[in-house]
């Protein structure tokens, strides 16, 4: 389980991360969501030891990273798979890390067969990798000491389709063997499949957090009428926010109940009322994320 | 603003079993340093470098230089030159490309505890000085046999047991200042540079001030470490006053900057 209480790291003059906690628990994957710049990989740095917070603390299973003997065999990291010295050979990173967590050196050659990486590209230096090829050296890297913790920074970046189905199918089964997945990635559609739990940031803010069923669900209600403008006014005079589309839908945070019954004191009748989950992630990335965005998109 | 995530059911199969890892031990940590010294190709060729421009050099001596001068301490001087620039480059790159690489990522994650690491490196550069070292004697003997047979003179052996040692430390010296700059700069373009910096201009400079202004003069051999590298190369450091010269200029270009640079490395962020 990883814990992060309260962090927050200040660099002269902008705060990257902002008081931040949540927890990612054992047998489920959790999703680190934020636009460019949001703190995301801060916060990850931090996880690991790599940058020092200015208060705060982030544990796994109780213990600062920094504290554990040999922290490859309980935590899998994977920041920047380009960060690796572009003259050594994908076989050699692995050696050293393997050497460094003390491993046999067979395991080595089963985390080449894992990731799918031939023996030959192995033998090549890491300055004529692609970036997915770095990415499937940086998840052998991670897996390599069999963690029971997996801390992923945009691990399905630059795989092909078939390379981002097999990183889902591990990732869902480490968690489902009881493992902890935390995994930031822009790819939404990525998280939406296969994250169990969402943490959203802005601006070095949580911005929403929870399970992803509760988090697309709060995304509210929409109704059409015949008349539109009258069933906004009606939910207006009751005291619902709402928004009128351009297709003619009305949307509300207020549950389809309610909205159901101001529609009948009103005298209006509705063509469709349905909880608006067909939002899904990305409308609801955008929209808790709309004051941080760069692009100041609308929510 | 503050959320926690409370999982309405726990999917997990099997409870995870911590393990009781056993801390790295340093060992451990100086092999792997050692290995990464050598597994990028610059810090193979290096490493060929040093046994290549050995033989180059002593075979340069033996055909370029008068049969007279075909002694141990010529041979040693030779050998020794090349290996004076590769040593020191060999200890920079060994703490910079971390940063400039940017390995330094995984390394520090898999060992959090970044002085044990960078102790590791300076065991690992000690060792790979004291080999070169070795490697270099041992040509320069077998050329002194040879060279001393084929032109047809009497193999003299002028080294004597107490220069030998002093023309280690002094390659040592060299391989110390390379080590720090990388540790305060941690970048391989600006330590290298730095490296000819302090070797090759800064003391001209404090020469060319100890001849203008009298009051420098005295003070000079005591900050010029290139000057109490030379005299230990030659086997010229002797009396007390030499031996404390090498401390004060160790003390002002090693062991300060290695603190200062050791504290900041150790809260610095890796990127």
């Amino acid at each position: 389980m990883i814990t992060v209480e309260s962090l927050t790291r200040r660099y002269a003059g902008f705060t990257a991360v902002d008081n931040v906690s949540f927890t990612a628990q054992p047998g489920r994957v959790t999703g680190f969501l934020g636009p460019n710049g949001a703190g995301k990989s801060t916060t990850m740095r931090v996880m690991v030891g790599l940058t020092a917070p200015t208060s705060g603390s982030a544990t796994i299973d109780g213990v600062r990273f920094a504290d554990l003997p040999n922290p490859g065999l309980e935590v899998g990291v994977l920041l920047d798979a380009s960060a690796q010295h572009a003259g050594r050979t994908g076989r050699e990173i692995l050696t050293i890390a393997s050497d460094i967590m003390g491993l046999p050196r067979t395991r080595v050659d089963e985390m080449i067969e894992l990731v799918s990486l031939t023996p030959t590209e192995a033998k090549r230096r890491v300055r004529n990798y692609s970036l997915g090829m770095r990415q499937r050296l940086g998840i052998a890297t991670a897996l390599l000491g069999d963690p029971q913790v997996l801390i992923l920074d945009e691990p399905a970046n630059g795989l092909d389709p078939a390379g981002i189905r097999w990183m889902r199918d591990l990732l869902t089964g480490f968690a489902s063997q009881g493992g902890t997945v935390l995994l930031s990635s822009h790819l939404l559609h990525e998280i939406e499949v296969i994250a169990d739990d969402l943490v959203v940031i802005g601006n070095g803010k949580i911005v929403a957090a929870g399970t992803k069923e509760e988090l697309l669900a709060a995304a509210g209600t929409l109704a059409r009428s015949t008349s539109p403008r009258d069933l906004a006014h009606a939910l207006e005079q009751a005291g619902i926010p709402s928004t009128l589309a351009g297709d003619g839908s009305v949307r509300t945070d207020a549950d389809p109940a309610r909205v159901g019954a101001v529609a009948l004191t009103a005298g209006i009748a509705l063509t469709e009322l349905r909880s608006a989950e067909g939002a899904g992630l990305e409308d609801m990335f955008l929209s808790l994320t709309a004051d941080t965005q760069r692009e100041g998109v609308a929510a | 603003m503050t959320a926690t995530i409370v999982s309405p059911a726990s999917t997990t199969e099997a409870a995870p079993v911590r393990r009781a890892a056993r801390p790295i031990p340093t060992t451990r940590l100086v092999k792997v340093e050692l290995r990464k010294m050598f597994n990028t190709r610059s810090g193979f060729w290096m490493l060929v470098s040093i046994g290549v421009l050995s033989v180059i050099a002593t075979g340069a001596v033996i055909i370029f230089a008068p049969d007279s001068a075909v002694t141990y301490e010529s041979l040693a001087t030779a050998i020794g030159l090349p290996m004076s620039v590769i040593l020191p480059m060999i200890a920079i790159l060994a703490v910079t490309s971390e940063w400039s690489q940017r390995s330094g990522l995984t390394t520090f994650t898999l060992v959090p505890s970044r002085g044990r690491v960078i102790g590791a490196k300076a065991i690992a550069t000690l060792l790979v000085g004291l080999g070169s070292m070795a490697v270099a004697f041992a040509v320069g003997a077998l050329g002194n046999v040879a060279g001393s047979a084929l032109a047809g003179v009497d193999t003299v052996w002028d080294i004597s047991l107490s220069t030998a040692p002093q023309m280690v430390l002094g390659n040592l010296v060299g391989m110390a200042i390379g080590f720090t700059l990388g540790v305060v700069l941690r970048n391989s373009a600006a330590a290298i540079v730095g490296y000819f910096v302090v070797s090759l201009v800064m003391p001209g400079i404090l020469v060319l001030l100890a001849q203008v202004r009298s009051w420098f003069e005295d003070l000079q051999p005591w900050i010029d470490w290139n000057e109490t590298q030379v005299a230990l190369f030659e086997g010229a450091t002797n009396t007390g006053e030499e031996w404390a010269m090498l401390g004060s200029t160790t003390m002002i270009w090693i062991v300060i900057p290695l603190v200062v640079g050791l504290l900041s490395l150790r809260r610095s962020e890796v990127k």
